[in-house]
This record gives C-alpha cells, sequence and structure tokens, in this order.
C-alpha cells in the first residue's frame, strides 16, 4: 500500500466518519465539531489531489470561518433544551428509501461502461504552482463571474445584518 | 492505485450523508450544517476532474462554490436568528405557514 | 396691454382659487392684502389697457369655445368704462370689507366668494359674444347666491340666497330663449359685432323682449325685483359691490351692449320705459315706509335701476350707462356708510332705533350726505347730472314716463332725506355706544365720497368716447328745454329734501299721522304692493301645493295602478328568474367549484407547509430523472 492510497483511505474516513457524526449526534456543538472533522478530512483530499489553494481555503475559510459562524448562532439561540427534543422528524424513514434510490441512481449510472471513466489517464503536471496557475485563470477567464459572486456575498451581508439585526421602533 | 472513481464514491457517498440530514433532522442548524456536507461533496467530484484533466478551471469553480457556500451559510444563519427571535423555536417541522 | 386683457378677469380668479382652497391655512394679514391686492392689479391692468386702446374697440380672441362662438374678450368704450367701475368700486369696497369683516368668521371664504365675484363679473362684462357673457351672468349669480347666504346657519339668509337664485332662473330663461332668437338672426354667431345690419322683424322683436325678460332678473325690475331686497341678508359690502354697484347692472350693461337689437324693436324699447318707470315709483314708495337702513337702501337701488331702464328705453344709452357709473359711486357708498353705522351700532338696522349719530360719527355722516344729496339731485353733485340727463330724454320722447319719473325723483328726495335724518340727526335713540370706524373703512367712503361729486361733471365727455358703440340720439341744441327739465328735477329734489325736514326734524310727530291720512296707500307700500303675496298664492301655493295635491292624485291613480301593475309582473318574472338562480345557474357554479376542489383534494395534501418536505420531494425528483437517464 502506498502512501497516497493509505491517506486516501485515511482522508476518506476522516470525512465520512465526520459527516455521519453531524448528522447523527444529538448536541449541536458536537455535530459542529465533528462537521470540522469531516471538512478536515475533504481538505486533505484537496491536497491529495494537488489542489494546494483550496487546501489552504477550506482550512481557514470553512474551518476557521463558517465553523465559528456556526457555533456563534448556537451559542445565541441556546441550543440546550432542543438537544432533549426527538431529533429525527416523522419523515425519516421515506428520506431514507429516498436517499438510498438517488444513490443508487448516482452508483449505477456510475457502473454503465459509458460514463466509468478509464483508471489511468496520463497526468502531466502543470507548470509553475498550483496558486498562481489558479489566479491566472480566476483573473482572466473568470473575471466577470468573480465579480458577480462578490456582489452576490455583498447582499448576502446586508441580507443577513438585515433579518438577524434588531428591529429599532 | 486510487483512480478518479474512488473520488466519486467518497463523494456521492458524502452526499448521502448530506441529503440524509437534511431531510430527516429537525434542528435547522444541523441541517443547515448538512448542506455544507452537499456543498462539500460537490467540491471533491469538482477537484477530482479538475485533477483528471489536468486542468484548473474545477479548482475555479471550487472557489466559486465555496464563496456561494459562505453567502448561504450567511443569509440561513440569518433567517435561523430572526426564526428564534420570532417564534421561538429552530425545529425545522415547528413552522408550516405554508400549508395549503 | 391690450392683448393681455385677458389676465384681467384671470388674477381674481387665481385670488379665488388659492383663497377657497388653502385660505383656511393662510395667515389673516396674508387674505388681507391677497384679496384687495388681486383687485387692484386687476384695476391696475384695466387703466393699463384703457388708456393704451384709447376708446378704440379690440377683440383679443383666446380659443374657439364652441363652433361659431369664440372665448373671446372685447375692450371697446363701453366695457372699457364697465371694467373700471368694477375693478375701481370693487377695490374699495375689498378694502373696506378688510375692516368690516375684521371680527366674523369664514374670513378666506368671503374673500375668495369676493374675488370670484370680480372674476365672473369681468368676464360678463368683457366677453365678445353672448355665450360668455352667459356665463359670466350665471357666474355672478352663483357668487350672488353664496354670498348672500354667507351666514348660511341664519334660516332667512338661505332662504333669501334661495330666492334670489330662482327669481334670476325666470330671467335667465328669457335670457336663454333671446340668445336663441340671436343666434337664428346672425346665421348661428353670437358674437356683438355680428349684431349690426341686422333688419327690424319679428323674431328681432321677440329676441329683444326675451333678452329684456333676462334683464328684469338680474337687474331687479317689475316684477322680478322682490329678490333684491331680501338680499340685503348677506354681509353689507356684499351688498353695495354686488347689490347695487355691480350685479344688477348687468342687465343695463347688457341692453346698452344689444342697443343694435333694441333700435330695431321700439315696441320693446317703449316697454322698457315704461317697465323701468313703474319699477322705479313702485320701489321709492315702499322705500318711503321701510324702517331697516339697508332696505331704504336696496328698494333705492331699484328705483335707481328703474331709471337706468328709462333712459334705456327710451334709447339714450349712454344716458344709462351715465347715472350707471354715478350711481355706483354713491350708492356703494351709501351701502358702506350704512355698514359702518351697523358696525359701531353692533349690527343695529333699524333707523328708528339710531339718532344723533352725527357727532360720534362725522365721516360717515358726511360722507353720506354728499351721497344722499347726491341720489337726490342737488345741482352739481353727480346724481343730479345723470338724473337730469334721463328726465331730459324721456321728456323729449314720452311724456308720461317723464311725469313718474319726476315724482319718483321728489319721493327719491324724500325718503333719502328721512333716512338720514333718523339716522343722523334729531336725539339718540339708541344706547350703544357708537364710534367712528377705522380708516380702513372710512378712507373708501371719502373717496366714493369725491367720486360722488366728480363722476357727475364728465357726461360730456363720456357722451362723446361712448358714440360709436352705442346709438346716441339727437338732442336739441338750445338749452331752452334743458333748463326747463333740469327747473323741475331741482325743485322735485328741493321739495323732497325740505319736507322731509318738516316731517322728520320739526314736526316728528306727524309721520305717524300721515300713515294714518294716507292710509290705504301705507298698507300697500307696507306690503309691498303686494308683490311677495302674489308669488306666493300664485306659484307657492297655487301651483306648489294645489298642482301638487292635483298632481298627487294622478300620481295616486295612474301611475301608482302602472307601477303597482309592473310591480306585479317583475315579481312573477323575479320568481321565475330565482328558481333558474338557484337550480341552474348556482348549480352549475356549485359543480364546478366541487369537481375543483375534489381534484384538488389529493394534490392539496402534498403540501405539508414543512420545508424539509419539500426538500425531499427535490431529491426524488433528482433521483427520478437519474434513473430515467439510466433506464435509456
Amino acid at each position: 500500500m502506498s502512501g497516497d492510497t493509505f491517506f486516501f483511505y485515511a482522508f476518506s474516513a476522516l470525512a465520512l466518519l465526520g459527516g455521519l457524526g453531524t448528522v447523527l449526534l444529538r448536541n449541536a456543538v458536537h455535530c459542529a465539531l465533528a462537521l470540522m472533522t469531516s471538512l478536515l478530512g475533504v481538505a486533505g483530499l484537496y491536497l491529495l489531489q494537488g489542489a494546494e489553494f483550496l487546501f489552504a481555503v477550506q482550512i481557514v475559510l470553512y474551518i476557521g470561518g463558517i465553523m465559528v459562524l456556526f457555533l456563534f448562532v448556537i451559542m445565541l439561540v441556546n441550543l440546550d433544551q432542543a438537544s432533549k427534543l426527538q431529533q429525527f422528524g416523522r419523515q425519516t424513514p421515506i428520506a431514507l428509501v429516498v436517499a438510498l434510490a438517488a444513490v443508487a441512481a448516482i452508483f449505477s449510472m456510475l457502473s454503465k461502461s459509458a460514463v466509468l471513466l478509464p483508471a489511468s489517464v496520463s497526468l502531466t503536471p502543470l507548470t509553475g504552482g498550483n496558486t498562481e496557475t489558479v489566479a491566472n485563470v480566476l483573473f482572466t477567464d473568470y473575471l466577470l463571474p468573480f465579480e458577480l459572486v462578490s456582489i452576490l456575498l455583498l447582499v448576502a451581508v446586508v441580507g443577513s445584518v438585515m433579518m438577524a439585526g434588531k428591529r429599532t421602533e | 492505485m486510487i483512480t478518479i472513481n474512488h473520488y466519486m464514491a467518497v463523494s456521492a457517498a458524502l452526499l448521502l450523508i448530506g441529503t440524509v440530514g437534511v431531510m430527516t433532522r429537525r434542528n435547522i442548524v444541523v441541517i443547515l450544517m448538512s448542506i455544507e456536507l452537499i456543498l462539500n461533496a460537490v467540491n471533491v467530484n469538482l477537484i477530482a476532474f479538475s485533477k483528471y484533466h489536468n486542468q484548473v478551471t474545477g479548482q475555479v469553480f471550487a472557489i466559486f462554490v465555496i464563496a456561494v457556500a459562505v453567502a448561504e451559510a450567511a443569509v440561513g444563519l440569518g433567517v435561523l436568528i430572526a426564526m428564534f427571535r420570532n417564534k421561538g423555536t429552530v425545529q425545522a417541522d415547528e413552522v408550516d405557514l405554508l400549508k395549503w | 396691454m391690450v392683448n393681455l386683457i385677458w389676465l384681467i378677469p384671470l388674477i381674481p380668479l387665481m385670488g379665488a382659487a388659492v383663497l377657497l382652497t388653502l385660505g383656511r391655512m393662510m395667515p389673516k394679514a396674508a387674505i388681507q392684502l391677497l384679496a384687495p391686492g388681486t383687485i387692484l392689479a386687476a384695476f391696475l391692468l384695466s387703466l393699463g389697457a384703457v388708456m393704451e386702446s384709447g376708446g378704440k374697440s379690440q377683440e383679443v380672441i383666446l380659443y374657439e369655445w364652441l363652433p361659431k362662438v369664440d372665448w373671446g374678450f372685447l375692450l371697446d368704450p363701453l366695457s372699457s368704462v364697465m371694467i373700471l367701475i368694477v375693478t375701481g368700486i370693487g377695490f374699495l369696497i375689498h378694502v373696506y370689507a378688510v375692516g368690516y369683516m375684521n371680527h366674523e368668521g369664514g374670513y378666506y371664504r368671503f374673500f375668495g366668494y369676493m374675488n370670484l365675484f370680480v372674476f365672473f363679473m369681468l368676464t360678463l362684462v368683457l366677453a365678445n359674444n353672448y355665450v360668455l357673457l352667459f356665463a359670466g351672468w350665471e357666474g355672478v349669480g352663483l357668487a350672488s347666491y353664496l354670498l348672500i347666504g354667507f351666514y348660511f346657519s341664519k334660516k332667512s339668509a338661505g332662504d333669501a340666497a334661495k330666492k334670489a337664485f330662482l327669481f334670476n332662473r325666470v330671467g335667465d330663461a328669457g335670457f336663454i330663449l333671446g340668445m336663441f332668437g340671436v343666434a337664428s338672426l346672425t346665421h348661428g354667431s353670437l358674437a356683438f359685432r355680428d349684431l349690426h345690419g341686422l333688419t327690424a322683424g319679428p323674431v328681432v322683436t321677440a329676441a329683444a323682449a326675451l333678452l329684456f325678460l333676462g334683464a328684469t332678473g338680474k337687474s331687479a325690475q317689475l316684477p322680478l325685483f322682490v329678490w333684491l331686497p331680501d338680499a340685503m341678508e348677506g354681509p353689507t359690502p356684499v351688498s353695495a359691490l354686488i347689490h347695487a354697484a355691480t350685479m344688477v347692472t348687468a342687465g343695463v350693461y347688457m341692453v346698452a351692449r344689444s342697443n343694435a337689437i333694441y333700435i330695431l324693436a321700439p315696441e320693446v324699447s317703449f316697454a322698457i320705459a315704461v317697465t323701468g318707470a313703474l319699477t322705479a315709483i313702485v320701489a321709492a314708495s315702499i322705500a318711503l315706509v321701510q324702517t331697516d337702513i339697508k332696505r331704504v337702501l336696496a328698494y333705492s337701488t331699484v328705483s335707481q335701476l328703474g331709471f337706468m331702464f328709462m333712459a334705456a328705453g327710451v334709447g339714450a344709452y349712454w344716458v344709462a350707462v351715465f347715472h350707471l357709473m354715478t350711481h355706483a359711486f354713491f350708492k356703494s357708498l351709501l351701502f358702506l356708510g350704512a355698514g359702518s353705522v351697523i358696525h359701531s351700532l353692533n349690527g343695529e338696522q333699524d333707523i328708528r332705533r339710531m339718532g344723533g349719530l352725527r357727532k360720534e360719527m362725522p365721516i360717515t355722516f358726511w360722507t353720506m350726505a354728499i351721497a344722499s344729496l347726491s341720489i337726490a339731485g342737488v345741482p352739481l353733485l353727480a346724481g343730479f347730472f345723470s338724473k337730469d340727463e334721463i328726465l331730459f330724454f324721456t321728456f323729449l320722447s314720452a311724456k308720461s314716463v317723464f311725469a313718474v319719473g319726476l315724482v319718483t325723483a321728489f319721493l327719491t328726495a324724500f325718503y333719502m332725506s328721512r333716512m338720514m335724518f333718523l339716522t343722523f340727526l334729531g336725539e339718540k335713540r339708541n344706547h350703544a355706544h357708537a364710534h367712528e370706524s377705522p380708516l380702513v373703512m372710512t378712507v373708501p367712503l371719502m373717496i366714493l365720497a369725491v367720486g360722488s361729486v366728480v363722476s357727475g361733471w364728465i357726461g360730456g365727455p363720456l357722451e362723446r368716447w361712448l358714440e360709436p358703440v352705442l346709438h346716441t340720439p339727437h338732442a336739441p341744441e338750445e338749452g331752452g328745454l334743458k333748463y326747463l327739465v333740469m327747473g323741475f328735477s331741482v325743485v322735485a329734489a328741493g321739495a323732497g329734501i325740505l319736507l322731509a325736514r318738516y316731517f322728520y326734524i320739526s314736526r316728528p310727530e306727524l309721520p305717524a299721522q300721515a300713515r294714518i291720512a294716507f292710509g290705504p296707500f301705507t298698507k300697500l307700500a307696507d306690503n309691498k304692493w303686494y308683490f311677495d303675496d302674489l308669488y306666493d298664492a300664485l306659484f307657492v301655493h297655487g301651483l306648489g301645493m294645489k298642482g301638487g295635491a292635483l298632481l298627487g292624485s294622478f300620481d295616486r291613480q295612474f301611475v301608482d295602478g302602472g307601477i303597482n301593475g309592473a310591480g306585479l309582473i317583475t315579481r312573477f318574472a323575479s320568481h321565475l328568474s330565482i328558481w333558474f338562480d338557484t337550480w341552474i345557474v348556482d348549480g352549475l357554479v356549485r359543480l364546478t367549484g366541487l369537481v375543483t376542489k375534489a381534484a384538488g383534494y389529493p394534490v392539496r395534501m402534498a403540501q405539508t407547509g414543512y420545508v424539509q418536505s419539500y426538500a425531499m420531494w427535490i431529491i426524488a425528483a433528482a433521483a427520478a430523472a437519474l434513473g430515467l437517464f439510466w433506464v435509456r
């Protein structure tokens, strides 16, 4: 078993177990910590695929930013009582069937020969560092979507402040 | 040998976990976290194909997905706070104003 | 400037619009400036336009209002005289009203209506055709109605306003029919410039008579004069402006304006002269016994309007306008003076409870004395000249009318002197603390007093000024006849004044004896020659009540029967309709609803309202889509 293979399985296990913890745990704070674990695993997968920049973004933005936001909100709305309630809704059995059906559909599709990709593709490494290449593409070919996303973020910030802010009347 | 298919399997599994969370959990905070899981499943796929085709476009898309995820989390949590303030609950099935 | 004459009516209209919409919020001082200010602006504009026109006729046509009828203004010598009277005297009365109405409610409403009146009056006199003239004619009627009923909480004021309006309607009916006649003569055009060159005929005579009927309504002539005395219910400045100086003279103006028609209808002209003479003497005789100071003046106004129609009837149109002008000065002065007296006595209007006010109110007394002497016909004052011209021209053409006029002149001198003696001389019969009015009221009185003297001296220039537009009779050149008539007139005036002095100063017990001695006549005058009772019996009780009873029985027997029959049929039809409605129409509607509801029921079940169930539907649909992909 080569190093790559080992790390792949290790990070995948981290991501999937973290995800399961997120969905199954009772206390919201625990859920958040499990999600953090899962994101860390995904970040490892990024690193394995040579996406160093995204790895950094995943760590800094997701685990450092979004998770702090989640934890903040958990403190704010005080979920102690919520953790004592029934955690799964009435439609859980049907939902499981639906989800399994969806994943089954995906796997069956992947397993069709036309879609299943060949295992080996000649992987010629890109010239230059990963961050530099991403930046080049992002700020040339995808400049307009980039700007649009910045506007989207601005709108989201204003909207969430509007909704979460106190009514001053 | 780890192929692209392995990555797609991990991605699909993560997606399954996420969708189950979205559909079953009553706590809205956890639902939002499950949505983050689904988005991460997408990102894993994008990165894998980026490597497979030896292009960075997939990584650029992943950046956009992360940006959208940030916006979604911010707005979703804002809605959650507003809902908690007005209704005093964070349980998804206690709000059914859309009912017929 | 002549091209801007459309601004002359427009400025008061804008004033009225501002006052009636925003006036409630405006400070009093602003209203006091705005209301007289608009009239002053109109006056200055009129003065400029008249001086620039120099007596030439000029028309300004704004646009075609109706086919062949323009919205156009005509500035000629006649309308020049009228707009100067309306805006000049109107301005003085507005200034006076600032003081007089100072303690009254509804300040902005009063001045809004006053400005509105001036707008309509200017439209009336500046109109270049009958239709526009009629619009102004109705407008001044409206303003008059609003202002007579200004104290609308008083029933008598409301009744008087309605009475004025209804009597004017009778006259207006004649006016409209007369306009039809004119339109048929001039091929649809109602412009004054098309009146020349008509030839005499039955249509001309009928049109002339009908137009005169309109004039009798507006100018309070027999038999429609009874509304004017009642119109004294309005505030005194209104009486001065509308019911003495301007609106009531609109009929005279209209007859003068139509002189081209009246020349062709000598019978109608004679009827006008006779009507004027009868009105003059009847009103003067009623004025002899009135005790309300404003009613004395109201009947005096009716009487003086009669004089104007006498002049117009004998063809001396410029004399009618001359008397209209002098009368505007001295009669508005008399009304304003009377208002000043009433103001200082806290609303007392009965001259029997006045007396001895000369000391307390010197300015009011002297100015009113000038006006009374002027109307009585004392030489060198304005009324003397104009009345003398009227008597002279009636003497030339109709001796009987002249005789009536002379007697009326005597009566005029008598009743005016009576009013003055009872109000200002003798001992005090009222213990209210009388005081002279403030300057804002007395200054207009003084200016009008000057006008009451000097306006009579411009008879000659006025005749030449009006000659281009009015038919002017040829007077004999030698002066002997004129001096003879003048002598008669002076003797009549002097006799009237002296007799009044004898009655009310020297022998105060005489009037009561005279009332008994002239029993039947006193009764006639006291009851205003029974005109009101005649109308009451004829129209209110006769047509109104008996006719109402007749109509009522017709209603019950025929109309109600028909209605009941129709009702029965309708009921039967409606029963049928109800059955159809209930079972067919409603059934179909309910069926539609039921089907929709039944179809919707299972679909409705999917709408649980929970976000997670919607999420599940989305994922299920995605799975189904992928499954479809796999199947193919």
